[in-house]
């Protein structure tokens, strides 16, 4: 996999087409900041990425426990890939429970890079170690380098009459110098990163270039020469690109959506991981008319979003699956009086407070059926980071042309992972028409012109008339309304008829029809949701890059589901559904179609990675190859 | 969105039209009780809302759900009918959005004391201009018959057969222990009275709460009457005047003074007109209010009816525009390519 690059930043350094690290330390390391200014650096530099950061679930969990490593995972290649990688090929362990909770992680041979300094009793007991691992045979077949970062970066500081313990704050700086080296990065970016975000604490800034430039001399004088090499630009699109994640792509979906719309976005929401950094994002844009409302909890978060929805505002609400279970009822009422509203809900893994920062998509039932009474929702899933952005503006323009709640489900792996993003031109983005009642559009029985509320089109769809419109005052409510004058009706026939309206209204939305990756013709069809696009597209490219013919659909309409989608399942010999649940798709599939769409189920927290989706397909694959066919 | 209502705004440069209370009555049958003290509210609010110079396109009612949560139905406005207890809520949002409106909240003590307390207290907390009326019936009327958190101690209900066990909730003291910057008492007996609150709710800049006393001839009958009656209110009722002292009693016999466990009732005879507390609705701490909302515990003892606390605060929805005014001020309108721009970028 090595040749020799004739340029850039490493000229002698030999390539290699991707490399999986992996930045584990305790909370306090700042591995998330290190992980984060690694991919920015690489991002920059052209390569493709995926990024999976994880959190523990404490703030301030005790220093030195596995229960407070903090990991952040990058895949960089100089090719399109899909997934923050299998298993890192480097572990960067700053301190043993780092070593200890992510070892297992590593490809067979892999390199481990650890903070000496950290390996003494205390910190070993933390850990849970009996032992030290550096002396023992628990590194035996990997390669170790081990760095005394803490003493190194301390001496570094020293000249800056930086104190001892301020400087060991630094260190993470020293690795990411060290990595930086190791992978060829630029190291301008960073050190400019370093000047703007620490300007006002000088000592501080001083300190993190110190320790930076001293890990990234540390390379060259250490001898680690072998150990460099290069991941070389890869092909992309010609663009303009960022680096983005899930929630910030979200939030500006949730802008572009207002812009296209002509509405002012309304936010309704209440603090949940993984879901509040969409809160803390639009916060911050009030340049865009954006109103962001922290209410008293996500009951009023959603009925905020009603209320401004019900007055001509882009009305939204965003959390995570235990805010969706409360918002249940309003939703509801958002139903029944047929106005738009979004829907955010970033899954994590539950029931119950569960696994709050690790990743689950389990909330897809809730989302089908999880209010009262006959009350259908559109739901669409957004499938990588960057794609959260598109799905937000269709959200909006379901809800807004369809008038109806809308759920958009995402993920924590979505939600705080990254990719390079090439940007859309603005002019290319589809406004959002969005018509309101202004006249009478009935004649009572004095020949008065008078305005019915329920009087649909020939979408089935009410009309609107906001409050402030002259003439068409008029009262909506939860209770049930008679077809046309939108009047408190509790008549059987009615209500069916409006049962089955509201029904067939959300069943013809119309849906693109789905489309078919890897080869139509394959015995084997793999179905996916949300997520799992990353994993099961590297999956495919290696099952068919083997000469085996695999299929895959990705569905980022839920509800209603693309009306090809029956005929799809039925070409096929075999389906198979990997979900991060225990077979919601799949058992929405079965009742739809009656196909046998089987489960491949992963709840750990974790997304898959494509090697497991790859392994299930040959399986799969020689089953079908026994069967004959 | 703009466009739509531009009509409404060219509207609003003329007169407002004289309107009748016809005007402001819809055309759906009501559907209370006979005798239920909601008819005398809706009456007063229908009358009034002439008075106003109000304007029927611009006045929302929002509701949670009850018997007095149907209240929107019958008023010729705009009106949603929500859900129980989340009518603050949701009326927060619409007055965020549409600062021209008039937005009116109508529910019961159920409704705004029990499911949705947590809402009307951080309605009242934020200072949103909302014109909230609780209908007090000290009841649950349209589940027929339970306990409200408003009921009495020892109250025998459906589901207290041998008697309540719990203390109640004075929404009164719970309004000002939320800091709320107008609240009020009136009693569906009293037209006049409710006319004149309800004014001076609608005049407050802010959220305004008014505590209407409500008999449910149904299921709690004349659970009001031993102070509003007629005949025992000039006894029973302490109506509280701005800058007067505060008297009650067909001779103004008695009145109400400060005293070291709190306030108290006396004799001012006995005590000197002078010793007599003078009514300040503007005073900013809320204990005296407070201390005002704590003399009758039960309606069986003289009770305060009017306005309590009367106070300028910041109002929520114009401070939160005016947040985003000031940052598109300083920076102008955003542009979404800017936007997209924000984050370091690279060209392939
Ligand atoms: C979520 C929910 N829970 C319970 C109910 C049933 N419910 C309807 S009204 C009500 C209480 C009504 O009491 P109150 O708010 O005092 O209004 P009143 O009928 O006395 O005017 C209850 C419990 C409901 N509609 N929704
Ligand atoms: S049950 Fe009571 S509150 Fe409800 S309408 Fe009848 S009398 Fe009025
Ligand atoms: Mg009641």
């Amino acid at each position: 996999m090595t040749d020799t690059v004739d340029a850039g930043p490493a000229a002698e350094a030999p390539a290699v087409d991707e490399v999986i690290i992996r930045f584990a330390g305790d909370s306090g390391d700042g591995m998330q900041l290190t992980g984060d200014r690694f991919t920015t650096a690489s991002a920059m530099f052209g390569n493709d990425l995926a990024t999976l950061p994880e959190y523990p679930a404490e703030i301030r969990a005790p220093a030195g426990t596995m229960a407070g490593v903090s990991a952040f995972q990058v895949h960089i290649s100089d090719h399109d890939i899909t997934t923050p990688g299998d298993a890192p090929d480097v572990l960067v362990a700053m301190n043993p429970a780092a070593l200890r909770s992510d070892l297992h992680t590593l490809v067979p041979g892999g390199t481990v890079i650890l903070n000496r300094d950290t390996f003494e009793e205390r910190n070993l007991a933390k850990a849970g170690y009996d032992h030290n691992p550096i002396d023992g045979d628990d590194l035996a077949g990997y390669q170790v380098i081990e760095v005394p970062m803490t003493t190194l970066t301390k001496d570094a500081c020293k000249e800056l009459g930086v104190k001892p313990r301020d400087a060991d704050r630094s260190k993470n700086f020293f690795a990411l110098g060290l990595l930086s080296w190791m992978y060829s990065r630029p190291i301008e970016a960073t050190l400019d990163w370093i000047e703007v975000k620490f300007a006002d604490r000088e000592l501080v800034a001083a300190a993190n270039r110190a320790a930076f430039n001293a890990g990234h001399a540390y390379g060259e004088t250490a001898e680690l020469g072998s150990q460099r090499v290069v991941v070389r630009k890869a092909p992309l699109e010609p663009g303009t690109y960022t680096n983005i994640n899930g929630n910030t792509a979200l939030s500006w979906g949730l802008v572009a959506a207002s812009q296209l719309s002509g509405l002012p976005l309304f936010l309704g929401s209440y603090p949940i991981t993984p879901a509040s950094d969409v809160l803390h994002e639009l916060s911050k844009h009030k340049e865009f008319g954006v109103t962001t409302f922290q209410a008293e909890d996500e009951i009023a978060a959603v009925g905020a979003a009603i209320g401004a929805s019900y007055g001509g505002s882009l009305g939204v609400t965003t959390t995570s699956g235990p805010g969706v279970a409360l918002k249940g009822e309003a939703m509801g009422l958002a139903v029944s009086l047929e106005l738009p509203l979004v829907v955010v809900d970033i899954q994590r893994g539950g029931p119950s407070t569960g696994l709050p920062t690790k990743t689950e998509a389990a909330d897809l039932m809730m989302a089908m059926y999880g209010r009262h009474g006959e009350s259908p929702v559109p739901i669409v899933a957004a499938r990588t980071p960057a794609d959260c952005f598109n799905i937000a503006i269709e959200a909006a323009r379901i809800a807004l042309t369809h008038q109806t709640p809308v759920i958009l489900l995402s993920d924590g792996y979505l939600a705080n992972g990254s990719e390079p993003w090439r940007l859309p031109e603005v002019a290319d983005l589809v406004p959002i028409d969005v018509v309101y009642a202004t006249e009478f559009n009935q004649t009572n029985e004095d020949g008065e012109g008078v305005f019915w509320p329920y009087l649909r089109d020939e979408n089935l769809n009410r009309p609107l008339a906001l409050p402030g419109t002259p003439d068409l005052m008029h009262r909506i409510g939860g209770i049930e309304k008679e077809d046309g004058t939108g009047n408190v009706s509790y008549s059987p026939e009615n209500h069916e008829l409006m049962v089955h309206l509201r029904h067939k209204r959300i069943a013809s939305i119309p849906v693109p029809d789905a489309e078919v990756a890897g080869d139509a013709d394959a015995d084997l069809l793999i179905v996916g949701w949300g997520s799992t696009w990353g994993a099961i597209t590297g999956a495919v490219r290696r099952i068919r890059t083997a000469g085996r013919k695999v299929a895959h659909v990705h569905l980022t309409h839920l509800n209603p589901l693309p009306a090809n989608l029956g005929d799809l399942l039925r070409s096929h010999r075999r389906v198979m559904v990997p979900e991060m649940n225990l077979g919601q798709l799949s058992r929405i599939l079965r009742a739809e179609f009656l196909v046998d769409a089987e489960i491949l189920s992963k709840v750990k927290g974790q997304p898959f990675t494509a090697g497991e989706i790859q392994h299930a397909i040959n399986q799969r694959l020689d089953e079908l190859a026994g069967e004959g066919s | 969105m703009t466009d739509v209502l531009d009509a409404g705004a060219n509207r609003e440069a003329d007169e407002v039209p004289a309107t009748t209370r016809a005007d402001w009555t819809s055309d759906q049958e009501v559907r209370w009780c006979p005798g239920c003290g909601d008819y005398s509210i809706l009456t007063a609010m229908q009358l009034l809302l002439p008075e106003l110079k109000a304007r029927r396109e611009k006045t929302v009612f929002i509701s949670g759900i009850g018997c007095a949560a149907r209240f929107p139905y019958y008023m010729n406005t705009y009106g949603v009918h929500t859900i129980h207890g989340r009518a603050p809520a949701v009326a927060t949002g619409l007055a965020m959005a549409r600062p021209d409106l008039d937005v009116w909240v109508i529910g019961g003590d159920g409704d705004m004391l029990s499911i949705g307390g947590n809402h009307l207290i951080h309605a009242l907390r934020r200072n949103v201009n909302l014109n909230i009326l609780l209908f007090n019936n000290q009841i649950y009327g349209l589940t027929k018959g339970q306990f409200s958190p408003t009921s009495q101690k020892g109250k025998v209900t459906k589901s207290s057969p041998v008697g309540l066990v719990a203390r109640p909730f004075n929404p009164i003291s719970v309004a000002l222990g939320s800091e709320a910057t107008f609240v009020a008492r009136t009693h569906d007996m009293d037209r006049q009275h409710m006319q004149d609150t309800f004014r001076r709710a609608y005049e407050h800049e802010g959220s305004a709460f008014v505590e209407v006393l409500q008999n449910c001839n149904v299921f709690n009958d004349g659970v009001f009457s031993t102070i509003t009656k007629k005949d025992v209110r000039e006894d029973m009722l302490i109506e509280l005047n701005h800058g007067q002292p505060i008297l009650f009693g067909s001779e103004k016999q008695y009145g109400v003074a400060l005293a070291p466990e709190g306030v108290v009732i006396v004799d001012v005879a006995k005590l000197g007109i002078e010793n007599v507390m003078v009514h300040d609705e503007t005073i900013r701490n809320p204990s005296t209010a407070f201390s005002l909302s704590r003399i009758a515990k039960t309606p069986a003892t003289p009770t305060p009816i009017g306005v309590f606390r009367a106070i300028d605060r910041d109002e929520f929805s114009s401070s939160v525009a005016a947040q985003i005014q000031e940052v598109q001020a300083q920076l102008g309108k955003g542009d979404l390519g800017d936007l997209l721009r924000s984050q370091p970028t690279w060209e392939v």
